[in-house]
């Protein structure tokens, strides 16, 4: 096994904010172990490959890949950024006559990306019109400036985000998008995970994540990612939120 | 212990009714034919330990149900009970988990001021080093066509009930 630790970030970060992981990956090296590599995967059935193969050491990981690290890898929850929530958007083209979800129709094509907690939760906001996966048509995109793309060109009716994507989209893009419904679940976030062979570090970590804000360098590590700090995301919590997300998933 | 409703937190007119609730005897509840439609987008989220006492819930719960955080947490969750649900519907919840299944439903429940709101829920257990503490419930908006076959089905099943017992345990 490797002397290096394989740090990861779940792929539904916003794609402007690559740059501050890579700064935020020197931070870390600096001040908990000059071992820790970034890498960034390009599709999430890569990613979680690496994961299986337990090549991955520390993630900032979706809820949805959190269940399975913590429950079956043994993985440690320490911190998650502070007041950010993991919540998602259902938008239409500007025009688009609907004004509520009940306006959409079996039969509507609905855009998405592969980003599983996304997905799973915007086709829960699509349940009060009877939709599911058996009566719309589903269209695929890589990203979410495709996805916006898609929507735009009239190449699909609706819209799966991640809140915090849809947030960072260029105003002229954004501008011409009309959320529909967006979800207020406020119990479920992104966690930065350690995994078992830094198990012994999770303190020290959790330390240096929360006293990050309180020093320069780290603050500017933290605008580059879009936090203003970290906060504790204990093991009770982390249950809490794998629990919710079994019960969406069930 | 459940206390009765007061008149006083109930807007509307409204019927009486007495629920036999499971374990902790009978609740005067003060119920109006109104409807809070459930907001676009929220997820109700709560945890019970084992006899369903409540111990989390988050934001949504507490706007929708009318009581405050401190109202709700320490309360049984039977404090949601609508007398149109029947009691058969609480006994298939129950049942499942005791199987370790999840259980699924279209509920309508009882709010602080008498209203009422209808909710697709999911519950599931709260298992910790092999043991269950507690169970989770997230609750999300329904259909309107799923509410209406819903309430005629708990219609019927509670015609049932009442036709072998006036007041059923649920």
């Amino acid at each position: 096994m490797s002397d290096a630790y394989q740090m990861t970030v779940s792929l539904d970060f916003p794609t402007n904010r690559m740059s501050g992981w890579s700064a935020f990956n020197t931070w870390l090296r600096k001040a908990l172990d000059p071992r820790i590599d970034l890498k960034l995967y390009r599709e999430f059935d890569e990613q979680r490959r690496a994961i299986i193969a337990d090549e991955v050491d520390i993630i900032y990981a979706s809820p949805f890949d959190a269940s399975r690290l913590v429950r079956e890898k043994g993985f440690v929850p320490v911190v998650r950024p502070a007041g950010k929530r993991y919540e998602c958007i259902v938008a239409v083209p500007h025009g688009d006559p609907s004004r509520v979800i009940e306006d959409l129709q079996p039969g509507c094509r609905v855009v998405s990306t592969d980003h599983p907690d996304v997905n799973m939760i915007g086709m829960i906001m699509l349940e009060p019109a009877d939709l599911d996966l058996g009566n719309v048509h589903m269209v695929h995109v890589d990203g979410y400036p495709q996805l916006a793309e898609a929507l735009l060109r009239g190449d699909a009716d609706v819209g799966l985000f991640l809140e915090e994507v849809f947030d960072e989209l260029a105003e002229p893009v954004r501008a011409l998008l009309r959320p529909l419904a967006q979800s207020r679940i406020n119990d479920i976030s992104h966690v930065f995970l350690l995994g078992p062979r830094l198990r012994e570090r999770c303190e020290d970590a959790r330390r240096l994540l929360l006293g990050m804000a309180d020093e320069p360098d780290g603050v500017d590590a933290l605008t580059e990612l879009g936090f203003t700090a970290w906060e504790t995301m204990g093991q009770e919590d982390t249950e809490l939120m794998i629990d919710l997300m079994d019960a969406l998933k069930a | 212990m459940l206390h009765d409703m007061n008149p006083v937190d109930v807007p509307m007119p409204y019927r009486e009714a007495t629920l036999n609730l499971y374990g902790l005897g009978t609740r005067k509840v003060l119920v109006s034919d109104h409807e809070v439609p459930y907001p676009d987008g929220r997820l109700i989220v709560s945890t019970t330990d084992t006899r369903g006492v409540i111990t989390h819930c988050n934001s949504s719960f507490v706007e929708m149900s009318g009581y405050t955080r401190e109202e709700l947490i320490g309360a049984e969750h039977s404090i949601l009970r609508h007398p149109d649900m029947p009691a058969a519907a609480f006994e298939e919840l129950w049942n499942d988990l005791r199987a370790d299944r999840i259980w699924r439903g279209y509920v309508k429940n009882l709010r602080k001021d008498g209203a009422c709101y209808w909710v697709y829920a999911t519950v599931i257990q709260n298992v910790r080093y092999g043991e269950v503490v507690g169970y989770s419930s997230v609750r999300r908006k329904p259909s309107r066509r799923k509410v209406e076959e819903a309430a005629r089905r708990y219609e019927q099943l509670l015609a049932e009930e009442k036709a072998r017992c006036p007041t059923p345990i649920r």
